[in-house]
């Protein structure tokens, strides 16, 4: 029922166009054939259950995954293409950080390797709420703070995507209310968001949804529509009732 | 390759180092340490003399490889070598700061354990003292270069360490350190010959037993930068912006 709509928001104006794209690991596929667009400007959720082939999806769009079939357009060029590596910033579920510097010189290094103005180092960690941590070492943070440090690399430069691994895990309600302002703001001013999340309360603040389950894209709508469609009061239950549908075909 | 790039990645490493004091000592000061042990073992400068030049090749071989193995493993198995992957730092570009870093690290060792052989323990030298560091630095520089490599071959910790054992032993059992090569048995001496150590070994004792330099020396000298740099673009050639 969500397939004829998919295909017809496929436009040019996407920041992701990802058609068909198959993906094997160890022997099994964990992604079947996905296809979906990604408006430019916009905050879309990756939602479903650990395991479901979120991260995989993440990594084929940022062009680190190899891939059996299909293809992944980012920006108007093939993933992973060279001109796309100042454009991305992503943000890996398990943080990627040195944790044998402090928070500014690990983002120092990574500004370097970014080409980023002096001032982004001080600019991101205020935006993360990091600032009285930028020179406490990586490895003594908690893990909250950690994975903010690790967002804080994707935020460097000037990306017009972000791709966003669980970025809110571990962190309490305000810090959590911060970050969601901030890719609200992000996405205002034009940069396209992508953010995975297995807290459906999360998925209420995405303009657009991908519900994942078992490597195959369930649905891709906005939350309002899908509560409508499944009839349900929320998206936890509209979930569950989209399980159900695929399980029992009408 | 990227010159801003490598130089921001060797300025990386240098500042993890430095933040681990314990590990920047026991670069410096080991083989040093071993050198005076020695030295009392054998209780005789005319023994030392003759056995030092080659373990000053020795050590800091050994010790950066395993130093290297380790930290590039580390970067390979944690997230932040696929968030490298993502952004425009070339596979060089980080393969050159591995190496501008330690080698760095390696030039102080070598100096260290240089001084005081020559002021302490009596090592007498009779070619350049200068191109007794170049040679162990560049030694230090192939020890680098062959754990980035093997470090493409561990998935863990515990197997890395194993590959000081399986890949540093033999070169340093075969390079003449403890029987002449030209004695060896034919498959033996040829094993010797294949390895880059080998030559290091035989050019510092070029060095310490004349002031002229021949083709020999040059070639030997070749030989082992060359070993160097083949293993970097073979490290090169491990690492992929996608994987599996």
């Amino acid at each position: 029922m969500f397939n004829g709509r998919r295909i017809k928001r496929m436009a040019n104006s996407d920041a992701v166009v990802v058609d068909g794209l198959r993906v094997r690991r160890g022997g099994q596929v964990v992604l079947h054939d996905v296809s979906f667009g990604v408006p430019r400007g916009s905050i879309t959720g990756l939602l479903g259950p650990s395991g479901c082939g979120k991260t995989t999806l993440m990594r084929a769009i940022v062009g680190v995954q190899i891939v059996e079939g299909g293809t992944v357009t980012v920006l108007g060029e093939p993933a992973g293409s060279s001109r796309l590596r100042d454009k991305i910033g992503y943000a890996t579920q398990n943080p990627s950080v040195y944790a044998d510097l402090t928070v500014a010189e690990s983002l120092r290094y990574f500004a370097a390797i970014l080409r980023a103005p002096a001032g982004d180092v001080a600019r991101v960690i205020d935006e993360v709420g990091l600032g009285t941590h930028a020179n406490h070492m990586v490895g003594e943070l908690s893990g909250g703070q950690l994975s903010r440090a690790s967002l804080a690399v994707a935020l460097l430069g000037r990306p017009e995507l972000l791709v966003l691994d669980e970025p809110t895990v571990g962190l309490d309600p305000v810090l959590r209310e911060e970050l969601w302002a901030l890719f609200t703001e992000l996405a205002a001013r034009g940069v396209t968001l992508v953010v995975s999340s297995h807290v459906m309360d999360e998925a209420a603040r995405c303009e657009r949804l991908l519900l994942m389950r078992e490597g195959h894209i369930l649905a891709d709508d906005t939350p309002d529509a899908l509560r409508t469609a499944t009839a349900a009061d929320d998206l936890e239950q509209a979930f569950l009732r989209l399980v159900r549908q695929q399980e029992t075909p009408a | 390759m990227n010159v801003t790039f490598a130089l921001a990645t060797a300025r990386r490493i240098l500042t993890q180092l430095r933040h681990d004091h314990r590990t920047v000592a026991m670069m410096v000061l080991v083989p040093s340490l071993l050198l005076i042990l020695l030295r009392y073992v054998f209780n005789s400068d005319r023994a030392f003399s003759a056995a030092a030049p080659a373990l000053l090749a020795v050590f800091p071989f050994a010790i950066m490889f395993i130093v290297t193995s380790i930290t590039t493993l580390r970067e390979r198995t944690t997230a932040t070598l696929e968030r490298l992957m993502t952004l425009p730092i070339g596979k060089f570009d980080l393969l050159f700061g591995y190496a501008i870093a330690f080698g760095l690290v390696a030039v102080l060792q070598v100096l260290v354990a240089t001084g005081i052989s020559l002021t302490w323990l009596g090592l007498e030298i009779d070619g350049s003292v200068w191109l007794l560091v170049l040679i162990a630095a560049l030694d230090a520089l192939l020890g680098t270069a062959l754990g980035l490599l093997a470090s493409a071959f561990a998935r863990t910790e515990f197997q890395a360490v194993q590959f000081m054992p399986a890949i540093v032993m033999p070169q340093i059992l075969l390079c003449g350190l403890f029987a002449p090569r030209e004695s060896m048995t034919p498959v033996l001496e040829w094993l010797s010959n294949v390895m880059p150590l080998s030559y290091a070994v035989d050019a510092l004792e070029s060095v310490t037993r004349s002031n002229e330099l021949d083709g020999v020396f040059v070639r030997n000298l070749v030989i082992v930068a060359g070993s160097g740099v083949l293993a970097l673009i073979l490290g090169a050639a491990t690492l992929r912006r996608r994987t599996p």
